[in-house]
């Protein structure tokens, strides 16, 4: 029986479990093309509908004709003056939140507390963010300042400051959870070496750690700025406008010219909501919504890329650090 | 005349037999450490020569790591890490709570197992300590950096590439670098905690060396596991096990006429 031993081995691989190992071999495959089916749906309708409507004057020009017509200048104005606002009082309060984490909190129960606080924090939906900074930013902080200040209602309704503060509130955790790691990575052996030369604790931390961490550090604030930059529930209530006839900005000493955190904005992300829901022709408007999608997609992008390439060239410019 | 020692090892050669005389600079008197509930230095007394180098010798997990940084209060930093006894640098009690630790750690420098350069350049590396001060004057830290690099036998060696990441150094290189960052602080002690341990023989050599040229200046308290540098470099060496102090005296005596049963087991390898 010259065949013999090859009839025994086919019979030991059973044909079902061939079977079953393909079809779960496909499944998978399957499931791992959903995620770069959606991605590539997306960005091909939004391109090819949105990439005719950009124009110098789409990109520069605000709206026209109730609206349906002109550019989008003001929104984009708006999206960068308010995420600018929002990274300037996020990442001092987010960094320093992760400096006491990682270097002064001990393993006691408000150090837990804290943490349970931050997890939580970045489980909350981002429109109770939004009625969050209604009640607490406007309504309770803004009028009392305006009691205290004698202010009359400067403080006390929506504006760029509070939108701002409310998406800052919105990002802390992104900042303080990639500051923690970007200080947890940093060797002790360095905190060591700066401690027994006579450094203090603040010193250590000021220049060994923090310098070592700035990459991580950087990454986490361009990762924040671009999950803020396309939020709209937060920033709902707290300060965007449907059209403003003017660029929110002031003139500092009535000569430097300044984003004005006193008024109200555009708004990428909402001028899309708006446009969709509200407008008066929402046919009539549907290539300014894709434009502007195409606009806030390019910019989140353009920011992701960034922070990936600043992890890139601080972990080449680190080198290899002893641990 | 080179002594040969029970380790095998050549006894130092020293060029001084007046260490003896030297004053005192370390006074250590019963001495406990305790991390959390677990006491790891029981009574622990010695006095520690100026300008001497002392070793501290002893299997691992014996205490001998633990009894160094009681001495530059690196431990301070270790959460549960606390410490019963008196430790006085030149008559001052470095545990009483008038004490300002940074100031402290300056003058007792602490160079360790694992090289730690900083990730900036050479030159940024020696010029951290006295920076800390408040140091900016250019030329001044030039001067320093250059005469703690030769101090230290690397200048040679960097002298063209200050400016490059201290990274790029070889092992030994870098250990000497952290050597010569200690030096810049005007340190009078410094502690080694087996400085060697993690560098080619080449490289120790090299630093083995440098300690010998630097007994002249500073008190040195080296940890090391290796009993034959123990021999080579020290003046007294001090035999540690369990967290107690065994045997301390004269390199010389120690390692050829010890007076301890225990302490002639583990320098002849009959231990550990």
């Amino acid at each position: 029986m010259s065949h013999a031993i090859p009839l025994r081995i086919s019979q030991l691989i059973k044909p079902r479990t061939r079977l079953e190992e393909i079809f779960l071999d496909i499944l998978v495959r399957i499931f791992a093309l959903i995620p770069i089916g959606a991605l590539s749906f997306i960005m091909f309708k939004i391109i090819q509908k949105g990439a005719g409507v950009i124009t110098w004057e789409f990109l520069t020009q605000p709206p026209l004709d109730g609206m349906t017509h002109g550019g989008i200048f003001p929104c984009i104005f708006g999206t960068f003056a308010i995420t600018l606002l929002m990274i300037l009082m996020a990442l001092p309060l987010g960094v320093a939140a992760a400096i006491y984490l990682v270097e002064f909190a001990g393993p006691g129960l408000f150090f837990r507390i804290t943490r349970a606080a931050v997890n939580n924090l970045a489980g909350v939906p981002s429109i109770v963010f939004g009625l969050f900074g209604v009640g607490f930013f406007i309504l309770f902080v803004g009028r009392n300042l305006d009691k205290v200040l004698q202010t009359g209602l400067l403080f006390g309704q929506p504006c760029m400051l509070w939108a701002a503060a409310t998406l800052a509130v919105l990002v802390l955790p992104v900042i303080i959870v990639s500051t923690e790691e970007a200080l947890n990575a940093v060797p002790q052996s360095q905190r060591a070496a700066s401690l027994a030369l006579g450094a203090t604790k603040w010193q250590t931390i000021w220049r060994v750690v923090l310098p070592q961490a700035r990459g991580g550090i950087l990454t986490g604030a361009i990762l924040s700025i671009s999950r803020g930059a396309g939020e709209t529930a937060p920033i709902l209530f707290t300060g965007c406008a449907y059209f403003l006839p003017r660029l929110p900005v002031t003139k500092l000493f009535g000569v430097i010219p300044m984003i004005n955190p006193f008024d109200q904005f555009m708004e990428l992300s909402y001028h899309i909501f708006i446009m969709a829901t509200q407008s008066l022709d929402a046919v009539k408007t549907l290539p300014i919504q894709y434009g502007t999608t195409l606009v806030l997609i390019a910019m989140t992008f353009l920011l992701n890329l960034a922070a990936i390439s600043f992890r890139v060239h601080f972990r080449k410019k680190m080198g290899t650090v002893s641990v | 005349m080179i002594a040969r020692t029970l380790a095998g090892g050549a006894l130092a050669d020293l060029d001084r037999d007046d260490v003896a005389q030297n004053p005192v600079k370390i006074s250590v008197h019963d001495l406990n450490m305790y991390y959390g509930n677990v006491r790891a230095l029981h009574g622990i007394t010695m006095d520690i020569k100026e300008r001497a180098v002392t070793a501290l010798i002893g299997p691992s997990g014996c205490g001998k790591s633990t009894f160094l940084r009681t001495l530059n209060r690196m431990n301070d930093t270790i959460p549960g890490a606390r410490i019963e006894g008196i430790v006085t640098i030149d008559g001052v009690n470095i545990y009483a709570p008038d004490v300002n630790v940074a100031a402290l750690r300056r003058m007792v420098g602490m160079v360790f197992q694992k090289q730690n350069p900083f990730p900036k350049s050479v030159f940024d590396n020696v010029a951290y300590g006295p920076r800390l001060h408040g140091i900016t004057d250019r030329a001044f830290l030039e001067h320093r950096v250059e005469e703690s690099l030769k101090k230290s036998a690397l200048w040679d060696e960097v002298k063209d590439r200050l400016h490059t990441s201290a990274m790029q150094l070889s092992g030994g290189q870098q250990q000497r670098l952290c050597i010569a960052r200690v030096l810049a602080v005007n340190p009078e002690i410094i502690l080694m905690d087996e400085p060697a341990s993690a560098l080619d023989p080449l490289s120790t050599a090299k630093i083995e060396e440098l300690i010998h040229q630097l007994r002249k200046h500073y008190t040195i308290v080296i940890v090391t596991h290796n009993m034959q540098q123990a021999a080579r470099v020290s003046d007294y060496t001090a035999y540690f096990y369990m967290g107690s102090l065994v045997e301390f005296g004269e390199t010389k005596g120690i390692f050829t006429n010890p007076e301890k049963k225990e302490t002639e087991d583990y320098i002849t390898g009959r231990f550990g």
